[in-house]
């Protein structure tokens, strides 16, 4: 059973992103539990992929470093494995279509089901693509996490009427990364989504400030950060625990201050 | 089953962000083509600017020497730009105007399909804009420079491996970020639908030519056609019309580099297996985690780790055949090309040319066989002097 919904349980969400292997696979499971003893509610954790084609130089460089030190799909199900020792908190994986693919959707979210991974964004599998994968996610109790961009305009609706576990809204046009503006107007697309759904809504990319996390979490559910918190650990390497714990304090606390 | 499918292979794997733009492209394509106004401005262009058509040339010494299969060879390297990437581009280009666009962006390993998209850019009055790896940039310095001459913008791609395959994502990214007033001029038989069908659409003119000039020569059809294949655009349109006439062979030439059995080499249709990557389900070079390979070739044109779904589909369904050409054997054909028929021909065509010379001889004499010679080989001369040790200054 997906354990989203606990996410958004508590009111607007703040959902961080980190990209595994990142400095290293232990340092990935330390810098989760800490992410969440600070207020995240839900955590993404990036399978590196070499062509991460929806990702700006920021991410783009941390999966490079991620698979250069040698980490893998079946080490990613490791980090999973390490952090369900100790924390129940909502897990969902982003990746790109080959990796799963070349596992086998089957045995990839068997495994996603044992460890308690309870869903999946996949930048390059759209609305009319996800047919297979989304049948075998679903009999392993996997969401898949479906993505609205500002482009999608008639497409909100056919796309939030079969979505599962939350919404993820992009805020921009273009790569994640750290932005100074948003001008996408979210809360049309939220209203939008909310004539078909009520399926909880969160919107990322290009949000790093506790200003634009609290902007976006009153327009919608909850506010995500990839970038900003991948640049931290790109800083602090092997000793990020205390900034990253600082940060998403004040995010949590910003994201709060919507409600 | 989404759309754009050949057999398995295909589809339209891409983020949410482009969905609309491809569904809007894949409207505006359907219209156009049947539309006689974009017809008749396209063969214009194709014949009074680009050279159509192209020479079917009987290579008589080429033949005699072999002692074979009569050979042909499709004359794409005497278009305008030196290669068959200018049908396509024209075609897009021109489409891309009728769309309303006012912007152009393209990605480019050689840079035969950059300066033809500059070229187009320039003629049709828009802005241009081309992704070219480091590594590429470097091999191929005047072709740069030819793209900056024609008033385009050339972008030095540094992530990935710098070569072919992260121009393509970097150009993808670019037009996630700008898609209302550019458009993604894609230069092969790749990527997600409709572009796999419209690329192979403006470069079937190849073949829709060659057939009929070879009934015309000869009286009959040919044994077979051969092309080189990285992504696959000149072979696709080299195979297109002759794919119903089943007793017409059709061979892929792709880069083995310095060996299939070695990591150096780019060749996905004796190496790869499935996968999905850069908006397709096709053969890839790629690990078991599914992580795409570095590939290797000579020929900047050919470094690519996918080939076309089309061309997957034509291979598995055992309608094409598919075969690796190594470094060593393409220079050598690049070399024998140049003192038999006086022709220098693409690093890229000499991969055809050097299967032609293994399977001609082979053959009956009242049998021929026509090679799609893609481009011309200006561009090659200077790498191809390195590669043997000759030390030049370009």
């Amino acid at each position: 059973m997906s354990k989203i919904k606990n996410a958004f349980a508590g009111g607007k969400a703040f959902i961080a992103f980190l990209t595994a292997g990142d400095p290293s696979a232990e340092k990935t499971a330390d810098y989760i539990l800490a992410m969440e003893e600070a207020g995240a509610d839900l955590i993404e954790i990036g399978i590196p992929f070499s062509d991460p084609t929806a990702e700006g130089p920021v991410i783009q460089e941390a999966n490079i470093r991620a698979l250069s030190r040698g980490m893998t799909t079946d080490g990613v199900f490791g980090i999973v494995e390490e952090v369900r020792r100790k924390s129940q908190i909502p897990l969902v994986f982003l990746t790109y279509l080959n990796p799963v693919f070349h596992y086998g959707y089957e045995a990839f979210f068997e495994k996603c089901e044992e460890l308690g991974v309870d869903g999946i964004i996949i930048p390059d599998l759209p609305y009319e693509e996800k047919g297979d994968l989304a049948e075998i996610a679903k009999t392993h109790g996997v969401d898949v996490i479906s993505m609205i961009a500002p482009t999608s305009r008639q497409r909100i609706q056919m796309i939030a009427k079969e979505a599962k576990g939350f919404l993820y809204i992009v805020s921009s046009m273009g790569v994640t990364g750290v932005r100074n503006n948003i001008e996408t107007d979210i809360p049309a697309i939220v209203s939008s989504i909310r004539e078909v759904t009520d399926i909880p809504a969160a919107v990322g990319f290009g949000i790093s400030t506790p200003d634009q996390a609290e902007t976006m979490a009153a327009a919608s559910d909850g506010a995500i950060v990839g970038s900003a918190i991948v640049k931290l650990i790109e800083k602090h390497k092997d000793h990020a625990e205390e900034a990253l714990r600082e940060y998403v304090k004040t995010m949590k606390a910003a994201v709060k201050s919507a409600e | 089953m989404s759309k754009g499918r050949y057999g398995e292979f295909g589809g339209q794997y891409i983020s949410e962000t482009l969905m609309n733009e491809l569904i809007h492209l894949e409207e505006q394509y359907e219209y156009y083509k049947k539309d006689p106004q974009f017809k008749q401005e396209l063969k214009k262009l194709l014949n009074e600017y680009a050279g159509r058509p192209s020479l079917l040339y009987y290579a008589e010494k080429m033949t005699k020497d072999l002692g074979g299969a009569k050979i042909y060879l499709k004359r794409e390297d005497l278009n305008h730009t030196g290669s068959h990437k200018i049908n396509n581009v024209l075609g897009q280009v021109l489409l891309a105007k009728k769309m309303g666009k006012t912007r152009v962006i393209a990605e480019t390993g050689a840079g035969q399909h950059g300066v033809a998209t500059a070229t187009a850019a320039a003629l049709l009055g828009m802005e241009c804009e081309v992704f070219m790896g480091k590594e590429d940039t470097d091999r191929q310095a005047l072709n740069v420079y030819r793209m900056e001459l024609l008033g385009a913008k050339v972008h030095a791609v540094t992530s990935g491996t710098q070569t072919l395959k992260d121009a393509v994502n970097e150009t993808m990214r670019e037009w996630t970020n700008r898609v209302s007033d550019t458009h993604y001029v894609l230069g092969s038989v790749m990527g997600p639908h409709p572009f796999p069908m419209i690329v192979r659409d403006f470069q079937s003119v190849i073949s829709q030519e060659a057939r009929a000039q070879i009934l015309s020569a000869e009286g009959k059809l040919p044994a077979a056609v051969l092309a080189c294949v990285g992504g696959g655009s000149n072979a696709m349109g080299m195979f297109y019309n002759f794919i119903r006439d089943e007793s017409v062979r059709l061979i892929g030439c792709e880069a083995a580099g310095k060996g299939i059995d070695t990591d150096q080499h780019a060749a996905t249709m004796a190496k790869g297996t499935l996968g999905v990557f850069h908006g397709m389900k096709s053969y890839f070079c790629q690990d078991e985690y599914g992580q795409i390979a570095s590939v290797y070739s000579i020929s900047a044109g050919l470094d690519y780790p996918g080939i076309g779904p089309e061309h997957a589909y034509l291979r598995d369904s055992g309608r094409a055949e598919y075969v690796p050409v190594t470094d060593d054997e393409a220079v050598e054909s690049f070399e024998y090309l140049a003192r038999t028929e006086g022709i220098i021909c693409a690093i890229e065509s000499a991969h055809a040319i050097a299967h032609a010379r293994k399977i001609a001889p082979l053959m009956g004499k009242d049998e021929s066989m026509i090679i799609c010679l893609s481009g011309r080989g200006d561009k090659d001369v200077a790498a191809i002097a390195r590669y043997k040790g000759v030390d030049i200054h370009e």
